[in-house]
């Protein structure tokens, strides 16, 4: 009985995952960072699967790894149902886009002169803008706003622009200063 | 006899592309590719393999900005498309994702099994400040790059509100700020031409 209770249950969260992330893909226009708030909002406000902490920390360590930054839906999905869930969000996120992007390139591509391009890249700009900010203050919250944080993000805006090191050094180093317990 | 009005082949004719050849191509951009794949997906297509010229990328990198979805699987599939029909899209798809995602799941879990350590929980929390400077960082380079206008201000600073303080869910803020958006650069294009 538990075993099929816990089978529903697994299946019903799957299928959730699934048109939750298929929608999210479709609202990506830009890029897959732009639409965490989306996922915090699903995943850790209104499901409770995941807690805040977490949901930062496993972005966090989706960017010290190698591979697209798309890469953190399949983590949600681990942390919620495993692999079944890191297959459906990473799918759901990048499938049915790409299906629409070769739809796209099959029909339409011929023109890529076209006004209307330019102008939805332009009129979409500022959007996604304050869409990569809302990012920040909610890996800010899972962090919890206080002094050390604070202090090691703002670094990191500085040396990102005014220098040209690689971010994986300041990862690296934010990793370190943690460890040793000075954030 | 060849076309004579064929143009002259560079000296070193690149090997045929192939699924299998899209596939490793991409898997090994997405296993290099730290804090993203894009800067890698341009080097190694461009200045390595020779396969796109600049131009042709920077139109695919804006086309794929323009279609939803991640950037980086739009751009993979298209290319693959182009040069290998279906098949080709698929291993290019594949290649980018599958070898990484198995790297980021193997980390994931390895976390999973370590979280409780308070070195690997104060690491991960310096990593996270790290993260968030390094999306601050990208909005402000991308807020360089805008007009100076209440019209951009404003659009910039509605879509943070709404979602990053008041957390609306993202389909009913863009089903409001893109028509208002597109709208009002419709007019300032008009302003400017008329």
């Amino acid at each position: 009985m538990a075993g099929i209770a816990q089978g529903d249950w697994l299946m019903g969260v799957l299928i959730q995952l699934s048109l939750q992330f298929l929608l999210i893909s479709f609202l990506a226009f830009g890029g897959a960072s732009a639409t965490l708030p989306e996922m915090h909002r699903f995943l850790v406000v209104q499901h409770h699967w995941i807690d805040d902490q977490t949901f930062s920390s496993l972005y966090a360590i989706s960017q010290a790894a190698p591979g697209p930054n798309v890469l953190f839906v399949a983590l949600f999905g681990w942390q919620v149902a495993g692999l079944p869930g890191a297959i459906c969000t990473l799918f759901a996120m990048c499938i049915p886009a790409a299906i629409l992007a070769l739809l796209f390139e099959h029909y339409a591509s011929r023109y890529p002169e076209h006004r209307w391009h330019y102008m939805f890249r332009r009129a979409l700009a500022p959007i996604t803008v304050g869409l990569v900010m809302a990012t920040a203050l909610i890996v800010m919250q899972g962090v919890g706003f206080s002094a050390g944080p604070v202090l090691l993000a703002v670094v990191a805006v500085w040396v990102t622009l005014r220098t040209k090191y690689n971010p994986l050094w300041l990862i690296g180093l934010g990793a370190l200063l943690g460890a040793l317990g000075w954030i | 006899m060849a076309d004579q009005s064929a143009p002259i082949l560079p000296a070193v004719v690149s090997p045929p592309i192939t699924p299998w050849s899209l596939f490793l191509t991409f898997a090994a951009m997405g296993l290099q590719g730290f804090g993203g794949v894009m800067p890698w997906a341009r080097r190694i297509l461009v200045e390595q393999r020779g396969w796109v010229d600049n131009r042709e990328f920077t139109e695919l990198f804006s086309l794929s900005q323009i279609l939803p979805g991640p950037n980086i699987c739009n751009l993979a599939s298209i290319l693959g498309y182009r040069w290998c029909g279906l098949r080709g899209a698929a291993a290019a798809l594949l290649g980018l994702l599958g070898p990484s995602a198995l790297v980021v799941l193997a980390i994931g879990v390895f976390y999973e099994h370590v979280q409780a350590h308070p070195a690997v929980a104060g690491a991960v929390r310096g990593m996270s400040s790290v993260a968030v400077g390094l999306v601050i960082a990208t909005g402000i380079k991308m807020a360089q790059t805008q007009p100076r206008t209440w019209r951009v201000a404003a659009l910039g600073l509605a879509s943070l509100v709404a979602v990053g303080l008041l957390h609306w869910p993202l389909l009913w803020v863009l089903s409001v700020l893109i028509p208002l958006a597109l709208a009002l650069e419709w007019l300032a294009s008009r302003k400017v031409t008329g």
